[in-house]
């Protein structure tokens, strides 16, 4: 039998210390965050969804796991206390890899009255930089930001595009490589 | 500090419920969104939806300030920065350049804010359409389909009756060109430091259940009329302490024959002006010509 791997060594400042990563990489699209803990990873997570997942998810929120981060249900349920959510649609966080993502709009969009009761997807991709092809405007950013994320399906920005003009519907992105993470909230427009 | 609290008062599952609260807001900017409020070491209307989003962001490495109407010394700031110094063991200042976090109730200081520090405002009536409208489905809706005609309506009352905008604090702003939101009551003054701030602003609504966010960079418009512009308050008057003249300005009795004073509001602000050797303003009033018409 496997041993579990670890959580957080210091829960309480773990937890603080990833949630402004992250925090900050949502008030700052564009933005790299870089996460030290947890120590050990999960298989199916990198170390940057790992600490999203023991920051932000517990007993209160249903999880939608990729195939490819399927591994990851027991070391969710452990030290999350998670519900795995059986479609992407009743999710409140999803967790999946840059080459099997569902199509964006099988994910909770909210409702116009609640777009907050959205899911956030948590997608690992193969390679996360500043200065890239991709441009970013709106809030957050003071004029623009210039970023790469590798390893997207063809048609991805499309799909992101189409739900735009759902707002204040959407989908709020973390895109995830190993370490570092970065924010694509749903008010941001991203061309090229 | 106080043995026996987790760090910062909140229990972990209540930290985690008010960040994926907080995450939303900011990925929605001046959307209000539902959160559960728990019970806080202070009454309902002390601050305590500001505490708590303080409580949920606050680490070892913060440096934390506490203003109440813009002073560090009054009893609502000073009962709050003793909570967290007894709960958290972080460092507290009075300088707005050296804090990371700023928690406000009403102000926004003079100084000019900076990337990567964050504004925590205490929040008493979150909603703007509140007063128009009781029903909570009704204003939901409202935001839902962005019709704020109602608002646009009650200002034109306020130029029709008066002859002029009559709201002097809370002024409403409208974030990223969607939102209808409460500035919290600052006054109108300080309007203009939202927009496009690079600091993060957060908003916490205890007793109302509701938490809201304005991101860096982002456009705060206060809402006008072409013929009625949004205009910010002026005074005849320069600081008694520090003389200056372009800082918000509290109007103080200090005898019993009505004598009054005009200090900063912003007790910061003037302490670092009277370091600086300012002092108050020697000569004789300067002309009154830049009074606000509408004041």
């Amino acid at each position: 039998m496997r041993a579990m791997e670890a959580g957080f060594a210091d829960p309480v400042s773990d937890a603080q210390a990833a949630f402004r990563a992250v925090l900050d990489a949502m008030a700052r699209p564009g933005r790299l965050a870089h996460f030290a803990a947890p120590a050990e990873v999960p298989p199916g997570l990198g170390r940057a969804a790992a600490a999203l997942a023991l920051t932000l998810v517990d007993m209160d929120t249903a999880v939608w796991l990729g195939p490819a981060c399927a591994p990851a249900a027991d070391w969710l349920r452990f030290h999350c206390s998670a519900r795995l959510a059986a479609s992407p649609a009743a999710a409140r966080f999803a967790f999946a890899t840059a080459g099997e993502c569902p199509p964006l709009a099988q994910f909770d969009l909210g409702t116009n009255e609640y777009p907050d009761q959205s899911t956030t997807l948590v997608l690992e991709v193969p390679g996360l930089a500043r200065g890239g092809a991709l441009t970013l405007r709106g809030p957050g950013i003071e004029t623009v930001e210039h970023v790469g994320i590798a390893g997207l399906p063809s048609g991805f920005w499309g799909q992101r595009d189409m739900l735009h003009e759902l707002f204040p519907r959407g989908l709020d992105i973390v895109f995830v490589a190993g370490n570092t993470a970065l924010a694509l909230p749903r008010t941001t427009r991203v061309e090229g | 500090m106080i043995e026996g609290y987790n760090f910062a008062y909140l229990d972990e599952q209540t930290k985690r419920m008010i960040r994926r609260a907080l995450l939303k807001a900011v990925a929605i900017p001046g959307y209000q969104v539902p959160f559960a409020s728990r019970e806080m070491p202070l009454p309902y209307g002390w601050g305590t939806g500001g505490i708590q989003v303080t409580a949920a962001i606050v680490g070892r490495s913060d440096v934390l300030k506490v203003i109440d109407q813009g002073a560090d010394d009054t009893t609502n700031a000073v009962s709050i920065r003793r909570l967290f110094a007894n709960t958290t063991d972080v460092a507290t200042t009075e300088r707005t350049e050296e804090a990371t976090i700023i928690q406000t109730r009403h102000r926004i200081p003079e100084a000019a804010l900076r990337e990567g520090q964050i504004m925590v405002f205490q929040v008493p009536i979150p909603e703007p359409l509140r007063w128009l409208e009781p029903r909570e489905a009704e204003t939901r809706r409202m935001h839902a389909h962005a019709d704020y005609s109602v608002m646009h309506v009650k200002l034109y009352e306020d130029v029709a009756r008066f002859g002029h905008i009559a709201t002097g604090y809370d002024y409403p702003v409208v974030v990223d060109g969607r939102y209808l939101m409460k500035p919290s009551p600052i006054p109108k003054f300080d309007n203009p430091k939202l927009d496009r701030s690079p600091a993060l602003m957060l908003f916490g609504a205890g007793r109302e259940k509701r938490i809201y966010a304005v991101p860096p960079y982002t456009a705060v418009r206060s809402l006008d009329f072409e013929d009625h512009p949004f205009r910010i308050e002026k005074w005849d008057e320069s600081c008694a302490l520090c003389g200056a003249s372009d800082s918000f300005l509290d109007e103080i009795v200090v005898d019993d024959s009505n004598k009054r004073m005009f200090v900063c509001s912003d007790s910061d602000y003037c302490q670092t002006r009277r370091a600086h050797g300012h002092g108050p303003a020697a000569e004789a009033k300067p002309a009154t010509a830049t009074k606000d018409a509408a004041e």
